[in-house]
């Protein structure tokens, strides 16, 4: 029962740095209508910069973010601007192929640069834990979630309470309603890529600082934000906070009572079951016809 | 142009099965053999996913479930190298069958986006099984197949050539058979708007699931030839993402939902590929300028090479172009007649 409490207390901890990029994800989703497949490997670009802020500079991973974060959020309106944007044809569908791509240019970049050797961060924070009983929590786990809540608060301020919030929940609600009504909806596109790369940068951080990572980690992060946005619902925000919390806790649950070899197994099959009762996944709406 | 039409095709067909023996070449006979293989995916593929517009990006999963299911017959049964391998290669694609019904019927009870990322989180779920169901396959550390020991020099690719051959042969039959039948009209259907095609009859359900059983039939059993000829396989090869990525690059750059789009794509990109894959042997290099080609041609040859084509040289450019730009009028009535204009052109080949 005590390893049961742990695993649930790491698997909230650490679902919050999966809220993060899974964030980015879903909102880029529900304004565009698009499906960032080089979210991974943007999550591991953050992760390498901060990396590399730390070693040649001597930033702290957490300070660092304030460089990372910003750098990151005009790559994404550059990339959205380039590649995303003169779409015109098969949105959907060729946008998944060009993010696939772009992540296939990430990737390849990064191997070239820092080739395919595991990259372990290091700061007091990671090497040192706290102790409550009888189970060691190294502190990295809880600046994390606080950087996330702090994150995600900031998040929903600047949607609920923001005028650009709502022209980008506007977009979300109704593409072309909201043109009508004079909202500039390529520009909170690209802001809104933007931010979703930039929470990937803030993500790519906290993942980094708790796991070892490699270019070649994107597909494994990929897969799980993916299965993250569908079980929340494509385009909702709350969907995808719960169903982040939700993957990590049952991960780190089964990999205590059973093995961790099935971890992720338990988790993408639970994804399947929700799937057979709920197409449109805990909190989304039905992809019907849109008129 | 309609009368050259079968010659073509004859000459066309000629030059494929004397290959081989023109150029008796093992380098170039191995790129040959790939090439052929990818032909026919990536044919069954389009079958699927571009007459009914539900973009799978996950059937390499039924590649590697080929694959390992040769690799595992061959070895429990102690099959010898030879020419009987080949004979499992409908096993192969049966078994990949068995998995693609159950995966098949829930990825197909959602909807275009959740769908795609669905198939790929589905592809990821079996690379996983790969690497952890280690009585059955072995694990990372992968299995061999038999070595067809007797064949060698440039004998070696020849059996695997036309075998390869006779699946593509096969498949393009399959997907001609399906664009030119009542069960390909309501595929077409389904793409363009799949409420209508439902509330007029079309069993949408079946249809779907149907198209998507029988691409990972050829799938399967391009897998399994894939792993008898290059010998052994690992958990990260037969379940590579980039087979899913090659597949619909392919697809997207000969033509998305044409008859022979498909083809071409395997045959200017599979080449391209290995010899990138030679000369520049670095990972990282090659990931780049594998990203940078498909960034290229999807912006600046979106709609692919032959209804480019076609669209430049049919004066009824209303016709030739994509049916899915008769977007809020009337879809179903559109892919008809679209359907009627590919048949007087001959099929749209």
């Amino acid at each position: 029962m005590r390893i049961v409490v742990d695993a649930i207390i790491t698997g909230v901890l650490s679902g919050g740095i999966y809220v993060l990029m899974a964030l980015g994800l879903t909102l880029i989703f529900g304004v565009m209508d698009i499906i960032n497949v080089g979210q991974g490997a943007l999550v591991i670009l953050g992760a390498y910069l901060s990396y590399v802020l730390q070693q040649h500079l001597h930033i702290d991973l957490f300070l660092g973010l304030l460089i990372t974060m910003p750098v990151m959020f005009g790559l994404g309106v550059a990339l959205e601007a380039a590649f995303v944007r003169p779409i015109r044809w098969e949105r959907t569908t060729l946008s998944i192929l060009v993010t696939f791509a772009i992540a296939l240019l990430i990737q390849g970049a990064l191997s070239l640069v820092f080739s395919t050797n595991l990259v372990q961060m290091h700061a007091w924070y990671v090497d040192h834990s706290l102790r409550i009983g009888s189970f060691y929590l190294a502190w990295v786990y809880i600046f994390d979630f606080l950087l996330s809540v702090v994150l995600v608060a900031g998040l929903y301020l600047l949607l609920n309470r923001t005028k650009f919030g709502a022209s980008l929940r506007a977009s979300m609600q109704n593409r072309t309603a909201a043109q009508l009504i004079g909202i500039d909806v390529e520009r909170v596109s690209a802001i809104t890529f933007g931010i979703g790369v930039a929470l990937a940068a803030a993500g790519g951080m906290a993942y980094g600082a708790t796991s070892a990572f490699n270019p070649n980690s994107q597909y494994d992060l990929i897969s799980r934000l993916l299965a993250i946005i569908i079980l929340g619902g494509m385009g909702s925000l709350r969907g995808a906070v719960i169903a982040g919390l939700g993957m990590l806790v049952v991960e780190d649950v089964t990999s205590v009572v059973w093995s961790p070899v099935w971890a992720s197994t338990v988790f993408y099959m639970a994804l399947v079951v929700v799937l057979v009762v709920r197409p449109q996944g805990l909190f989304g709406r039905l992809a019907g016809r849109q008129q | 142009m309609k009368a050259l039409r079968p010659v073509l095709l004859l000459v066309l067909l000629a030059l494929a099965v004397v290959f081989p023996l023109l150029f008796p070449n093992p380098a170039v006979d191995t790129v040959a053999v790939l090439t052929v293989l990818f032909a026919t995916a990536v044919t069954a593929w389009n079958a699927f996913s571009g007459y009914s517009g539900y973009i799978s990006i996950g059937h390499a999963a039924f590649f590697g479930i080929g694959s390992y299911a040769v690799a595992i017959l061959c070895q429990d049964w102690h099959v010898p190298g030879g020419y009987l391998p080949f004979l499992l290669l409908p096993v192969a694609g049966l078994i990949a069958v068995v998995f693609a019904v159950p995966m098949g019927w829930v990825a197909l009870r959602t909807r275009k986006h959740t769908f795609v990322i669905l198939t790929i989180a589905m592809f990821f779920i079996m690379q996983l099984m790969a690497f952890n169901l280690r009585g059955l396959t072995n694990g990372s550390r992968g299995m061999s197949l038999p070595i067809p020991t007797h064949w060698s020099g440039a004998f070696y690719d020849l059996p695997f050539y036309y075998v390869g051959l006779a699946l593509l042969l096969l498949a393009l039959a399959v997907s001609w058979w399906i664009r030119n039948s009542k069960y390909g009209l309501g595929l077409l259907a389904i793409r363009d708007d799949e409420d209508r095609a439902r509330g007029l009859g079309v069993r949408t359900g079946a249809f779907k699931l149907t198209a998507f059983v029988i691409a990972a039939f050829f799938f399967g059993m391009v897998g399994g030839l894939h792993a008898y000829f290059v010998e052994s396989i690992f958990p990260a090869f037969a379940f590579d993402p980039l087979i899913d990525l090659m597949v619909a690059l392919m697809a997207f750059l000969g033509g998305l939902g044409t008859l022979a789009g498909p083809v071409l794509g395997a045959v200017i990109l599979e080449p391209a590929q290995q010899y990138f894959t030679i000369w520049f042997s670095r990972p990282g290099y090659y990931l780049m300028i594998y990203g940078a080609l498909f960034l290229v041609i999807i912006l600046l040859l979106p709609q692919g090479i032959i209804p480019a084509l076609r669209a430049r040289f049919t004066r009824s450019e209303a016709l030739a172009g994509p049916v899915r730009h008769t977007e809020g009028g009337d879809g179903l009535a559109g892919a008809a007649l679209a359907a009627e204009g590919d048949a007087e052109r001959g099929g749209g080949a």
